[in-house]
């Protein structure tokens, strides 16, 4: 069902954790599942130089924020703002027809951290 | 190699099942509807197999059809009584299994009134509440014998009494029960009765629907005259030997097993709940033997299960026929779980060939996976502190 990169990241996921004073922080849940997400940004001259999260969901959402975290730190804010599911999806070598929803909420928690971010400077 | 407990998806086929239907593939390959040697001969083995399904449920020989398996029979029993009925009311249960479900969906677009009993936090369904839902135009009582997904026994004998006495029609599936419940249609009043062989170690693809003498069924499949002309189709000859003997030895061998899964499922359950935030779900007593249910909160069924299976042991959330869709088991639903506690549920099935050691082995690994996805989830940190969930 999930091909091997998925479940590699879904088994020793990335950049799981929480942060103290975050710069950007979110909380999002999935509307089709109800699964939900944290995300905690650092930011530093426009760039994100570090970040984590929570996910309470699938194989499949935790695999997204694996890889959606990776692919996002070292970017500047306008750069990971720009990144949607179909970027994740397309890092982790396709999702299941049914996952789909999963990866976006990786994208949500991410541009919901951002828009954070933006709201506190 | 990797350890299954799954087993009420499905069960491997016994070594000695097997034996007795290879010769039906090659040697024995006639029609069984021919009239000559080839067929006859082919004809021999599935009465002996009507005979073998006949006596482990009480049932005559001739009230034994043979169909390609459980979600057939219940087609068949369900559509065919409201067929034979043309209108009317029908009542089942919220925790059917979609082969029954999803039938008396179908019939409610063809005019049926459907009433879905609902289950109580056990999963049961109190024979009072059919006795309450039965009404005039009733044709059909649906009650499946034992929960897939949580083991749980339904009081079938009362069910079967009340159906009786009120003339209505008593449908049972029994895919689950059959391996480890002994049954006797008469005793049980039972009218119809639907079982699947892959459930209880036979090949997959062979089924029967018991259907009492004097039933009120319309035909299901049309063509040739098989099966008393009343479901057509050139019959499965290694399946319905493969059924047959494996029904018997699964009636000859049933306390052993019982026992032996019994044991096993103790070992699970204890080892299971005793870890943090974890809670049965069905009954406590009134339960398939192999059946643990358990959720564990906080983390995502899904997840825990993709995790086990990394670590090769096979377990389900859900049921089989649902799993790869997201949305919660409908049947934990019904019971009454958040869905949050029903997505955090797992369905482990222990079978004849695991091993106390295998149980070990399965409790130890849960425990490391649930830790590890626990510390990945947000929900956990919420969890921790409040009493209600320790
Ligand atoms: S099913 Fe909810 S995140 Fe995948």
């Amino acid at each position: 069902m999930y091909n091997d990169k998925v479940l590699e990241h879904f088994k020793n996921p990335h950049n799981v954790g929480e942060m103290e004073n975050p710069d950007g922080y979110a909380e999002v849940g999935s509307s089709e599942c109800g699964d939900t997400m944290k995300m905690y940004l650092r930011v530093d001259d426009n760039i994100i130089t570090d970040i984590k999260y929570k996910t309470y969901g699938c194989c499949a959402a935790i695999a997204s924020s694996s890889i959606a975290t990776d692919m996002a730190k070292g970017r500047t804010i306008e750069e990971a703002e720009a990144m949607t599911k179909s970027d994740i999806i397309k890092e982790l070598g396709g999702l299941p027809e049914k996952k789909i929803h999963c990866s976006l909420m990786a994208e949500d928690a991410l541009k919901a951290a951002i828009n954070d971010y933006k709201s506190r400077k | 190699m990797g350890i299954y407990l799954d087993h009420a998806a499905t069960t491997y086929t016994d070594e000695r099942v097997l034996e007795a239907m290879l010769p039906y593939f090659k040697d024995v390959f006639g029609n069984a509807s021919s009239a000559h040697g080839y067929g006859q001969e082919a004809e021999r083995g599935v009465g002996i197999a009507r005979q073998q399904v006949a006596d482990a449920i009480g049932a005559k020989r001739d009230e034994v059809y043979f169909t390609s398996g459980g979600t057939e029979s219940d087609n068949w029993a369900i559509k065919g009584a409201a067929e034979a009925a043309k209108k009317g009311h029908i009542v089942t249960s919220a925790v059917e299994h979609h082969a029954v479900l999803d039938t008396c969906k179908y019939l409610e677009t063809r005019g049926f009134d459907v009433t879905y009993l609902p289950a109580d936090g056990s999963g049961l369904i109190s024979a009072d509440s059919v006795a309450g839902a039965i009404r005039d135009d009733t044709v059909l009582v649906s009650i499946m014998f034992a929960n897939n997904e949580v083991g749980t026994l339904m009081p079938i004998r009362e069910i079967g009494q009340i159906a009786r006495a009120r003339g209505v029609l008593f449908h049972t599936d029994a895919v689950q029960a059959i391996g480890h419940v002994p049954i006797d249609v008469d005793a049980l009043g039972i009218d119809m009765l639907s079982l699947s062989a892959h459930k209880f170690y036979g090949p997959k693809g062979a089924g029967a629907l018991y259907i009492r003498h004097g039933t009120g069924i319309a035909k299901f499949m049309h063509g040739g005259a098989q099966e008393k002309d009343m479901r057509a189709s050139t019959l499965n000859t290694p399946g319905i030997v493969g059924l047959g003997a494996a029904i018997e030895l699964a009636a000859a061998e049933r306390e052993q097993n019982n026992a032996h899964e019994a044991v096993l499922a103790k070992r699970l359950r204890d080892g299971l709940l005793a870890l943090p935030m974890t809670k049965l779900n069905g009954h406590e007593t009134s339960r398939l033997p192999g059946n643990v249910n358990i959720t564990f909160r906080g983390i995502e069924g899904e997840a825990l299960m993709i995790h086990l299976d990394l670590e090769g042991i096979a377990v389900s959330t859900g049921s089989a026929c649902t799993s790869g869709s997201t949305s919660p088991s409908y049947v934990l639903l019904a019971m009454g779980l958040s869905t949050v506690d029903a997505r955090a549920a797992i369905r482990f099935t222990v079978g004849r060939g695991n091993t106390a050691q295998d149980i070990d082995t399965v409790i130890e690994k849960t425990k490391n996976v649930a830790e590890r996805l626990r510390e990945i989830s947000p929900l956990f940190a919420q969890y921790k502190g409040d009493k209600k969930y320790v």
